[in-house]
Order: structure tokens, then C-alpha cells, then sequence
């Protein structure tokens, strides 16, 4: 990405233009870094730039101060063109101390040239362990290329305020708004927005701040950048991909959320706490995800259709729960933002999982519907989306989300509020003489349900192999039966989904297949590669099952098909693995299995998004070892 | 005098329901299995109460015991093993208009199903739950249960139990928030059915653990009770239950048991040597959970987008000009 100098000051600073930047601000856990991160973010797209927001969360609430893995903070990526990932290393870091800078740097996510911002006051601590910490760290940052600037920014707040701990942020904020050239009027009035309410008191000393980091930058940094806006239409709505499926699941006229907290799923819950309870619903915190999950199936089974959301843990535990709901044909919505790992493995990281378990995880035959958004809006509208489908089909819906969209923070258009969004109400009709609760279309394996409160329908539900009159099934067929209407709704509901589009051209040497929240990274790497002029595009899939119909005829058309993928699989060329013994990634398994094609997958299990950068060399290595066979 | 005075009949369109009407499939429990009591006096509370029959729903685990909607004629949902009791709190949460029971085995309820055993009492929702205490697991063919004496030789202790029985009266009394605590035999049904009566007309969760005996593994567990009236206390009271003539003939030995009095109630259920009959504990004071989550706002559409558009609002940004 090319960066030019425009001009220069009158003070002899350079004005830089650039068409993004990645900025991240790192700090102890407690000193705002978060805070400074969102802030910054918003300012800049009410500035006009496409910004995408990720926070930085170490796994304990209080974790020991000055370690990297106590690192704390949030990756701003702000750019004129439609960002839709968290992009690649950034360029500048503002670190509160030298530790939580080392973090970063150890794992590689600072770009050669880097801007650091580094908080100076570590180096005369009164501690001579931590002056030489510091010290040594400074060594090392010499033998970088990074661009290193030790701010005072403790001894410049105490000059505004008497606790510098507290304020810190804003003063960092003010530095950005200097460095990005921002109007501080935009940054007046978030602090405002923030403070008005319940401390306004605090509204003039956080403003002091600001302007004391806006000053001592102007004052003292040879340097400030221009991105340019993004043309943008209409109203945005700033959200993280939680907030956003949590007003999806008020859109979607459900009325109850049965949950057990678990990371990265809780906020979607804290949020709706308040905001369903005011929409007239609630939301039930259970004593674990088993009851949380048989709370949603009987909210439902009695005509409210109910989401209870969880991540892959907890998703474990509902497994029995989750086959009762497709045994008997009880609508529910099931999300799982997945993290990462086995076990409980990296709560607060980035993982796509549980594509297999969601799939085939519960005993016996499971046909259900899974799908995933890949972009913070699709947070909001596959809850609309995934509520209708599981009443039409009487049937489970699972939505994978990942901590990739529950923590990143993007800019989309505002939903207009459409009352065809809502849920029916409970249908309380008298239930025609003689029929039956199972009556299973022969066509489609469809059938009525029937709500308590219906007369005549009374009959008593089962997950026991059943009959069409719903009585336990004491003959072979029946449970034949049952199996073959329950797997037609699944082929009927996918005569209903349409080809998903090839992003780039229909035919060529590489094709990406990807589902979930890498879509942005995937396609801007394909975007980049291509104005290389290699020959790839990709393929991202919503519905993950089923899946829909000519995705087979678009991956003929290319000569080598592959995932990517943030979930395991094995590297094949270590010596100990071959086609015997290879372990595909998730979506690997599933399209080679369905179709029959040598489709090959790229993943990692750091617990980090794909940057585009990484796909984008994946794809040139691929693509040039090749045209070299 | 029946249908002669117009304010005590019943709605011209609505019909009488008799015995037969609550009846749903034929049962297939044993011969002599204490179940079948316990479905007799549950049909005809249904038939006195004149419950609507698409109004009520029986929800159930799995075992003997939760074969009980099958033979209800009412709405029914026999879930899963242990799950019955989120299942059923998810039912009455947004529908108040239906009345809802549940019906267990001591392995669905105080085993695999204790932790939901424990918060459904704190939640207090408005709930009749049967525990069928035959202390053994009985579908799956004489396995020990929590609940099965010690020394009891079943399929999984061929040298008998090594634990206590767990005593599921005073685990519900300990737990707070329960308000209604009641245990009563299967084989005496006009104690059962007056026992079912007050539980079901309680404000709250209603606890029911009814002694039942499974013909084929535990047929001698309440021996002790059968043959000697005199090993049972009856709990009457102005504020509990009044018994009939016939039944205090029976069981002489009777405790003036106030059922507020909590205290005492944990007493009642530590006893080793008596059991107690009737009901421990009732309080109509506490919360039910259904009711005092509510926020008391319509969840209209119009709700719902108002909602929505407030959120958009502070979320929202529109890229313009700093003012
Ligand atoms: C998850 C699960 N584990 C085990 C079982 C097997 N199982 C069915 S019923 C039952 C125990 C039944 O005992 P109880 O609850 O006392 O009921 P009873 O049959 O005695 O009435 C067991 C272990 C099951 N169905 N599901
Ligand atoms: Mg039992």
C-alpha cells in the first residue's frame, strides 16, 4: 500500500496520505486502552473512513501488570476503501508500556517501519527491576526498524489531572486525532455522548486530556497522516458482530433467550438483557447450557420460538438437547460463536471449529439447518432470517459465529425496522377432527405442529421413535420413517437456497472456498492477488448445511479448489502424513465428501484472524509452485 | 340437583369432562406398579378442577415414571432423561395461561436431573412436580438409584449398596425459595389425591414426592409402611389438610404440623424412624420466577421497533461534518 508525502508544514512536519492505516493501542488491562480504541474508532467513521475495530482481551479480568500476555487494547484499521477485516500488521502502536508492546511485536503484528508511540516513564521508575526492564527492552527495539517515540504521557497528564492512571487514554486519543488529522470536535462529543448521563462531572477533565495529547503531539511529532473518507451512502450503524445479532434477535420477534455465560458469546447476552426485557421478552440465565437449552426448546414447543446462545463448550453440552429439538421438530435457534480450541481451549480467541460438531454431533441421524454470517451485518440479519426457517421447517438452526465478528467492530448500513420481520403469534386454533401431529407430507416431510393451547390437538411429544400420532413407535418402520421426513424437510428447504456468487471470475486456476467471518480477509486477498494478475477468486458459503445446489459446476471451473479456514488441519508436508492419514480442515471434509473433488485447505489454529496478507502469499505460492510443475 | 342452579353449571358449549376424557393411551406399565395410583388421582384432579384439556401439559424425563403423558389426554412432552424440569419452566415462562405438571423418577430427578431439581425450586415457577420415588431405576432394569436403601442388591450392586439413601425432603427444604413440600404414598389414593389437590391449587412450585413401588425391583421398599400404619406421622392442620374419617382411622398416629413452620418441617423429613405424610412446607410469599422476571411491557411489533430504532440511534453514526 503505497504511502506519499503530500506536503510539508510549516513546522516542518510531513503530511502523509495513505489510503489505510492499522493502528493498536496496547495497555495494562483497567487503563482504557479498550475505551481509547473504540473512541478512536468511532471518531474516525463519523470522519468518513470504513473502519473495523478488534479488541486486544487477555483471559483474566486482572491479569499481572507489565506482562505481554496482560496485554489489553484494540486494533483500529481505518481506511478510504470498504474495510471488512482486521487487515494485516499494523503501522502504528501505541503502547502504555514497553511489555504490552513486546506481546505485539513477539508475535509479529507490527509492520517493518512501524510507528511506536512508547510511554516513557518506565525508564526513571523508581523501581530499578522495571528501569532496567525497560532498558533492555529499549535494545531491542533498537535493532528494529521501528520508528520508535518515548512519550511522557504519565508526567503530560498529571500536568491536566492529579491521576494520570485514569485518564491516560484520552490523552492518547487527543495524540491520534493530531496524527490522523482529526476535527476534535468529533472527539468532543463522544467524550460528551460518554460522560452526559452519569458523570458529567467527568466531561471537562477528559476533555482537558484530549487536548493536552492533540497539543503535545502537534508540538512534538514530525509527522501526521491523511486517509481520505470513503464514499459512504446513508445513515451507519456502528456495532460489534454480539450487539448486532442481539438486535437481530429482537428484529426477529423472538421473545426469549435461554443462556449459561461463556465467552466470546456472554456480551450477545448482556446486551439483550436490558434491550429484550424493554422489547417485552427476557432473557433466562440458566443453571448450565443443558437447562438453558431445554428452557429455549420448551418456550418454543409452547409457541414462542426461543434462541439460546453459547459458544463450542457449551454447545457440547446441548447436544442431547439439540437432537430432542430435531427428533421432534421443535423449532430453535442455536448460536454458537465459536473460540478456540478442544476442551476450553482459548476462550477469548478466534476459531471456526465447530463446523463438524454442529453438523454431526449429536447421536444418531441430525439433519438440521447450520449456517454463518461472514460479516457483522449478517450477525443482525441471519437471526431474522434463521427464526422464519426454523418455524417453516420445524426444525433446529444453528448459527456459527466466531469471536472474529463477537469482538470486531464495523461500521454497516442502518437496518430499517420491517414488521414482516416479526413472528407470527401462537397459533391457539382448533386442530381439525383426525389429524394428526406428525403428519408428514409425503413430498416434502413437512408437517403441522401443534401448540398447547390448540384444541383437539392435544397429544404428547416425544423423542422416542415415533409415530404420525406421536405414540412411542413399537414397529421397525416407524423409526424409518421418521428419519426419511425429517432428512426431505432438509432437501426441501434446500430447493429454497440459491447459488452463492463467485467473488471474481467463474472460471480460473485457484478457487477459495470459506465460510463464516473470513470473508473479508479472503476476498481482499483475491481482490490483491488478482490486480497481481494471477487467476483466482472465491466462494464463501452461508449455509453450511444444507449446502446449496451448483456449488459443484462452479468449483469444476477451476483447476485447483481449496478452503481456508481458521480450524485444524494437517500440514501435509510433514513426513509422518499422507492421504491416508491427512486430517482436512472442517469445510474440506464436508465438500470432499459431497463432491467427490481433490479439494486441498489452507488453516491455522493461532487464534488470530487470517490476515489477507498471509492468504495473499498462500495464493502466489500456490499459484507460482504451479506454473513451475 | 345438578344443572338446576344456572350459576353453579357449566357454559352451555362447554361440556362436562369426565374420568374418561383425560384418559390417553393405555397404559403399559406393570401389573401392581404404583404408578397407575398415581395416574388415577391425577386424572381425577383434572376431572374435579375441570382443567381444560389443551390448557394443561404434562412434561416428563424418561423412565417408567415419564410415560405419564402418554396417558394423559392433555398436551404432553416426555423429553429427555433428567431434562424435564427446564423444559417445563420454558413452557409456563411466557405462557401463564397453561397449566403445567411434571412427573420424574428418582433417577430423572435426583440424579442425572439434580442440578435443574435445585434451580427450579429457587425459580419457584408455578409447577406441580411429581417425583415418583420407587427407589430404583426401573425402565432400565434394577439399577441403584440415589435414593435406594442401603444394603439393596440391584443390577449395579450385586453386593449391595454402599451409600445412604439421599433423603429428597430435606434437600428440597434446604433449598431456598422452596415453598411447597409435600410426601405421600401411592397406595393411599384419597391422601394422594388431596395432596395433588393442595399442590396444584399452591402459588409456586409444588413438590410432591410420592412413594411408589415398582412391583419388580423394589416391591418390599415400603413394606414397613404397608403393613404398619403406625410407622407413618399424618400432618393435619387448619392451614394444612383435614382428613377424611375413614383414613385418620387408619393412621392414628397424626402431628398438628403448621406448614409455615419451616423448622419443623426439616424435623418431619430428618426422621429415621416415622415417615411423614402430608404436607412439610407451604409459603405462597415467595416470588415465582415467571412472574417477577417480566418486564410488564406488550412485546408488540411496534415494541419491538421502537426498541430497535433507539439502539440504532446510539449506535449510529451518519458520516458528516463535525458540528
Ligand atoms: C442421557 C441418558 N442416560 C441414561 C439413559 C438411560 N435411562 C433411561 S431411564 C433411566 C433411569 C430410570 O430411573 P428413574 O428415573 O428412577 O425412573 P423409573 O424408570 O424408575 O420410573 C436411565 C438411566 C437415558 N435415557 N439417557
Ligand atoms: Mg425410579
Amino acid at each position: 500500500m503505497k504511502e506519499q508525502t503530500v506536503r510539508v508544514a510549516a513546522n516542518s512536519k510531513q503530511i502523509i496520505q495513505a489510503e489505510e492505516h492499522i493502528i493498536e493501542i496496547v495497555s495494562d488491562s483497567g487503563e482504557g486502552a479498550q475505551t481509547a480504541g473504540q473512541m478512536f474508532g468511532t471518531i474516525s467513521a463519523k470522519a468518513g473512513n470504513s473502519v473495523w475495530t478488534v479488541e486486544i482481551i487477555p483471559a483474566e479480568i486482572e491479569p499481572p501488570p507489565r506482562t505481554a500476555p496482560g496485554a489489553s487494547g484494540n486494533r483500529i484499521r481505518i481506511g478510504s476503501f470498504e474495510i471488512t477485516n482486521a487487515g494485516d500488521d499494523a503501522k502504528l502502536v501505541v503502547a502504555f508500556n514497553e511489555q504490552a508492546l513486546m506481546g505485539g511485536m513477539s508475535a509479529g503484528k507490527f509492520e517493518s517501519g512501524c510507528i511506536v508511540l512508547l510511554e516513557s516513564m518506565w525508564g526513571k521508575h523508581p523501581n530499578p527491576a522495571i528501569a532496567r526492564e525497560y532498558a533492555a527492552t529499549m535494545e531491542k527495539l533498537k535493532q528494529t526498524d521501528y520508528r520508535i517515540y518515548e512519550v511522557p504521557m504519565e508526567a503530560e497528564c498529571l500536568k491536566v489531572v492529579q491521576d494520570a492512571r485514569r485518564g491516560k487514554n484520552m490523552f492518547v486519543v487527543g495524540m491520534l486525532c493530531n496524527i490522523y488529522s482529526r476535527d476534535l470536535a468529533y472527539a468532543y462529543k463522544e467524550i460528551e455522548n460518554k460522560f452526559k448521563a452519569k458523570k458529567p462531572a467527568m466531561i471537562k477533565p477528559n476533555i482537558d486530556l484530549l487536548d493536552a495529547g492533540y497539543r503535545w503531539a502537534e508540538e512534538n511529532l514530525d509527522f501526521r497522516f491523511e486517509i481520505p473518507p470513503c464514499p459512504q451512502q446513508g445513515a451507519q450503524l456502528v456495532a460489534n458482530g454480539n450487539t448486532s445479532l442481539a438486535l437481530g434477535v429482537i428484529a426477529s420477534g423472538m421473545e426469549v433467550c435461554a443462556m449459561y455465560p461463556i465467552t466470546p458469546a456472554t456480551s450477545a447476552s448482556h446486551y439483550l438483557s436490558q434491550a429484550l426485557y424493554e422489547a417485552g421478552g427476557v432473557v433466562h440465565q440458566a443453571e448450565d447450557e443443558i437447562a438453558a437449552c431445554g428452557f429455549a426448546i420448551g418456550a418454543s414447543y409452547a409457541g414462542k420460538t426461543a434462541v439460546t446462545i453459547t459458544s463450542g463448550p457449551g454447545m457440547a453440552l446441548k447436544t442431547e438437547l439439540m437432537a430432542l429439538s430435531v427428533m421432534a421438530e421443535i423449532p430453535l435457534v442455536l448460536v454458537n460463536v465459536q473460540r478456540g480450541g478442544p476442551s476450553t481451549g482459548l476462550p477469548t480467541k478466534v476459531e471456526q471449529g465447530d463446523l463438524l460438531s454442529a453438523i454431526f454431533g449429536s447421536p444418531g441421524d441430525n439433519p438440521k439447518v447450520v449456517m454463518a454470517p461472514a460479516t457483522i451485518e449478517d450477525c443482525f440479519y441471519c437471526m431474522i432470517t434463521a427464526r422464519k426457517i426454523a418455524e417453516t421447517f420445524r426444525t433446529l438452526v444453528v448459527v456459527l459465529s466466531d469471536a472474529n465478528l463477537a469482538t470486531g467492530q464495523a461500521a454497516f448500513p442502518r437496518p430499517v425496522p420491517q414488521k414482516e420481520w416479526d413472528a407470527p403469534p401462537i397459533d391457539q386454533s382448533p386442530v381439525p377432527k383426525g389429524a394428526l401431529p406428525y403428519d408428514w407430507d409425503p413430498k416434502t416431510g413437512l408437517s403441522k405442529r401443534f401448540i398447547p393451547g390448540q384444541p383437539g390437538g392435544m397429544h404428547t411429544l416425544t423423542g422416542l421413535a415415533h409415530t404420525r400420532a406421536s405414540g412411542v413407535a413399537y414397529d421397525p418402520e416407524a423409526n424409518q420413517e421418521g428419519c426419511v421426513n425429517r432428512s426431505l424437510k432438509l432437501a426441501a428447504f434446500q430447493k429454497t437456497l440459491k447459488a452463492p456468487k463467485v467473488f471474481g471470475d467463474p472460471a480460473g486456476d485457484l478457487l477459495i472456498v470459506g465460510w463464516g467471518s473470513t470473508k473479508g480477509a479472503i476476498e481482499e486477498a483475491v481482490t490483491r492477488a488478482r490486480k497481481g494478475g494471477l487467476k483466482v477468486s472465491a466462494l464463501h458459503l452461508t449455509y453450511l448445511q444444507p449446502m446449496a445446489s451448483g456449488i459443484k459446476e462452479i468449483m469444476q471451473q477451476f483447476k485447483q479448489v481449496m478452503t481456508v479456514e481458521i480450524n485444524y488441519s494437517d500440514d501435509p508436508a510433514h513426513e509422518l502424513i499422507d492421504e491416508n492419514n491427512r486430517r482436512y480442515a472442517n469445510l474440506a471434509w464436508l465438500l470432499r465428501a459431497r463432491y467427490l473433488i481433490d479439494i486441498d485447505c489452507w488453516s491455522n489454529v493461532y487464534g488470530q484472524p487470517i490476515k489477507p496478507g498471509e492468504i495473499e502469499q498462500m495464493i502466489r505460492d500456490r499459484l507460482s509452485a504451479r506454473k513451475t510443475h | 340437583m345438578f344443572g338446576l342452579n344456572d350459576n353453579c353449571s357449566i357454559d352451555q358449549d362447554q361440556e362436562y369432562l369426565t374420568l374418561e376424557d383425560y384418559q390417553g393411551r393405555v397404559s403399559r406399565w406393570c401389573a401392581g406398579c404404583g404408578d397407575n395410583g398415581i395416574l388415577g388421582a391425577t386424572q381425577r384432579l383434572c376431572r374435579d378442577e375441570q382443567l381444560p384439556r389443551e390448557k394443561t401439559v404434562f412434561v416428563s424425563g424418561i423412565g417408567c415414571a415419564a410415560r405419564f403423558p402418554h396417558y394423559m389426554n392433555t398436551y404432553g412432552f416426555h423429553g429427555l432423561h433428567g431434562r424435564a424440569l427446564p423444559i417445563a419452566q420454558g413452557i409456563k415462562m411466557r405462557r401463564p395461561d397453561l397449566h403445567v405438571f411434571v412427573n420424574m423418577g428418582d433417577g430423572d430427578c435426583c440424579s442425572i436431573g439434580t442440578a435443574h431439581w435445585i434451580h427450579a425450586l429457587r425459580a419457584n415457577m408455578d409447577l406441580v412436580v411429581m417425583l415418583h420415588d420407587n427407589g430404583i431405576y426401573g425402565l432400565t432394569k434394577n439399577q441403584a438409584s440415589p435414593t435406594t436403601p442401603t444394603g439393596l442388591k440391584t443390577n449395579t450392586t450385586p453386593r449391595g449398596t454402599m451409600l445412604r439413601a439421599l433423603n429428597p425432603l430435606t434437600v428440597t427444604l434446604g433449598v431456598t425459595n422452596a415453598s411447597f413440600v409435600a410426601q405421600v404414598g401411592e397406595w393411599i389414593p384419597d391422601l394422594l389425591f388431596e395432596v395433588l389437590k393442595q399442590a396444584f391449587h399452591h402459588k409456586g412450585l409444588s413438590f410432591v414426592r410420592i412413594l411408589q413401588r415398582c412391583p419388580h425391583f423394589t416391591p418390599e421398599l415400603y413394606n414397613a409402611l404397608l403393613t404398619n400404619p403406625d410407622n407413618i406421622v399424618l400432618l393435619t392442620h387448619e392451614k394444612g389438610m383435614q382428613i377424611g374419617e375413614t383414613t385418620a382411622k387408619i393412621y392414628k398416629r397424626q402431628e398438628h404440623h403448621d406448614p409455615s413452620d419451616l423448622n419443623r418441617a426439616r424435623e418431619l423429613a430428618e426422621m429415621s424412624d416415622r415417615v411423614p405424610m402430608g404436607i412439610l412446607y407451604r409459603n405462597e410469599e415467595i416470588g415465582r420466577y415467571n412472574e417477577i422476571s417480566r418486564s410488564g411491557i406488550l412485546p408488540t411489533w411496534e415494541r419491538r421497533a421502537e426498541v430497535l430504532e433507539s439502539a440504532f440511534d446510539r449506535f449510529g453514526i451518519q458520516a458528516s461534518a463535525a458540528e
